[in-house]
């Protein structure tokens, strides 16, 4: 069922839903596009800054994130996936808000004042918004008895400076509940996956990661549902346990759920992962 | 006066040579008043990388409140903070201890200090040159570069190469196409040293 006609969104993937999380990216068009939504790819977008620009060189991070600010057509929301691309952006966006000498700084760049009436919202505002319990009816039980954890990772934690901002924990268990799987409790919902120091300290990381996964399979979890292409990449990389847990990103077991794609497409998705999510997904009748 | 010989298995820190303008630095730069903090080490019980730095977060604070600047530059956990912000939102004065340790990480490099973790600013570095070349992250190329560096191809090689099978890395970037703007914003940019 598609909504039509779909309201546009200018969409800022980010580097890692670009490349690496693909099954991300693409099934998460598929899910906006399910409910009403068209996203126009920023045109010309560039990386954040991600973690490496503001660990070293501020003011070369907000000129990056600024670029993006500046690209984004004014008349309608910018829409971002990656959770540490959205800090990025709306910290320079705040911080245009609140600082003469940043605007200032930003018109002789760019030529022009920022827009401050862009939005910089996150998917999961656009799906908090909506009704998708009602929106779910039709797939019930689609997802029925499948147990899983929810990993946010740090994307509950904000600055001190957005920290009015909305929280969105709980929103992953109650789509997916609602579709009759089940969410268990566990620790490490919140718990950072480590970032970048799966490359320059692996060492601090993999223990870290460990212990994550662990806490999946004491909570008798058949599967992690990730909010964040790179915590996704970092829980199936740095694993060094014998025994695995399947890591599906959000968007993907739910476009799988309400059968969005198509099952070449699923067959895509699910063959890109470390931790092969087949064998269960076969199991719940989920793939063919 | 004598001082009596201190027990050798403590580690003292010598106050004597102190910088008395860097805590009023890092507030000008970092737009954090960190003598906020009362040193109820909430940050450094949340923390969860704190088993590998030298100092927890509280302690660097202390550190820049005292005006160590030699210890709290060198030190390894300005640059194992990732900026989860874990920290702050545990600190009951909101103090944001991660824009604090992006500015000291800063001074560290303008300094020229010894830097207590050269990998990771190897790996930082390796992002901004890609970032440079392409607009985008080109992870694949910041690997073999990174690795290229430390001459060390033999860790995480399985890793890479399941990666590589399940064509998790690619070969080829996604790039931006405005390279001239994209490598102008990084022009007197370079405050980084050689390491």
């Amino acid at each position: 069922m598609i909504k039509l006609p779909l309201t546009d969104l200018t969409y800022y993937p980010g580097c890692s839903l670009a490349t690496t999380a693909k099954e991300n990216n693409i099934s998460l068009i598929y899910l906006f596009k399910h409910l009403g939504f068209n996203l126009v790819e920023l045109e010309d977008w560039n990386c954040c800054g991600s973690s490496s620009a503001h660990s070293i060189n501020k003011e070369l991070a907000f000129d990056l994130a600024s670029r993006n600010l500046f690209l984004a057509p004014p008349d309608r929301p910018l829409l971002v996936a990656c959770p540490s691309c959205l800090l990025r952006l709306r910290h320079a966006h705040h911080k245009l808000a609140e600082d003469a000498a940043a605007r200032d700084h930003y018109e002789k760049k760019w030529g022009q004042p920022f827009d401050q009436n862009l939005e910089i919202v996150h998917v999961f505002e656009i799906l908090d918004s909506l009704n998708l319990l009602e929106f779910s009816k039709q797939h019930a039980q689609r997802l029925a008895g499948l147990r899983f954890v929810t990993y946010y990772g740090c994307m509950l934690a904000r600055p001190p400076a957005l920290k009015h901002e909305k929280n969105y924990y709980g929103l992953m268990e109650k789509i997916l509940g609602s579709l009759g799987a089940i969410p268990l409790k566990w620790g490490y919902s919140s718990r950072c996956c480590g970032t970048f120091l799966t490359v320059a300290r692996p060492e601090v990381v993999t223990p870290m990661v460990n212990e994550i996964i662990q806490g999946a399979l004491n909570a008798g979890a058949d599967c992690m549902v990730t909010a964040c292409a790179m915590c996704h990449m970092n829980l199936e990389v740095r694993s060094t346990l014998k025994e695995q847990v399947p890591v599906l990103h959000f968007s993907e077991i739910l476009s799988l759920a309400l059968g969005l794609g198509g099952i070449d497409e699923h067959k895509g998705w699910f063959a890109r992962h470390l931790v092969d999510p087949r064998p269960l997904l076969k199991a719940m009748h989920l793939l063919g | 006066m004598k001082n009596k010989t201190p027990d050798s298995s403590i580690k003292f820190t010598d106050i004597s040579r102190r910088d008395q303008n860097l805590g009023e630095e890092v507030k000008r730069r970092s737009g954090v008043d960190i003598n906020l903090c009362w040193h109820c080490q909430s940050c450094a019980g949340g923390c969860p990388f704190v088993s590998a730095m030298d100092y927890p977060p509280n302690r660097v604070i202390r550190l820049t409140q005292l005006g160590l600047k030699k210890e709290v530059l060198e030190s390894s956990g300005i640059w194992i903070c990732v900026g989860c912000n874990t920290c702050s939102v545990q600190c009951p004065h909101a103090i944001d201890i991660p824009a604090v340790n992006d500015t000291l990480r800063q001074m560290a490099l303008e300094e020229g200090v010894k830097i207590a973790e050269p990998n990771i600013l190897q790996f930082h570095q390796e992002v901004l040159n890609s970032i440079e070349r392409y607009g985008r992250t080109h992870k694949f190329e910041i690997m073999l570069r990174y690795k290229l560096r430390r001459w060390d191809w033999f860790t995480d090689a399985a890793v890479g190469l399941k990666m590589f099978a399940k064509r998790k890395l690619e070969l080829l970037p996604s790039r931006s196409k405005d390279m001239k703007t994209i490598k102008g914003l990084f022009k007197n940019k370079r405050s980084s040293p050689i390491v």
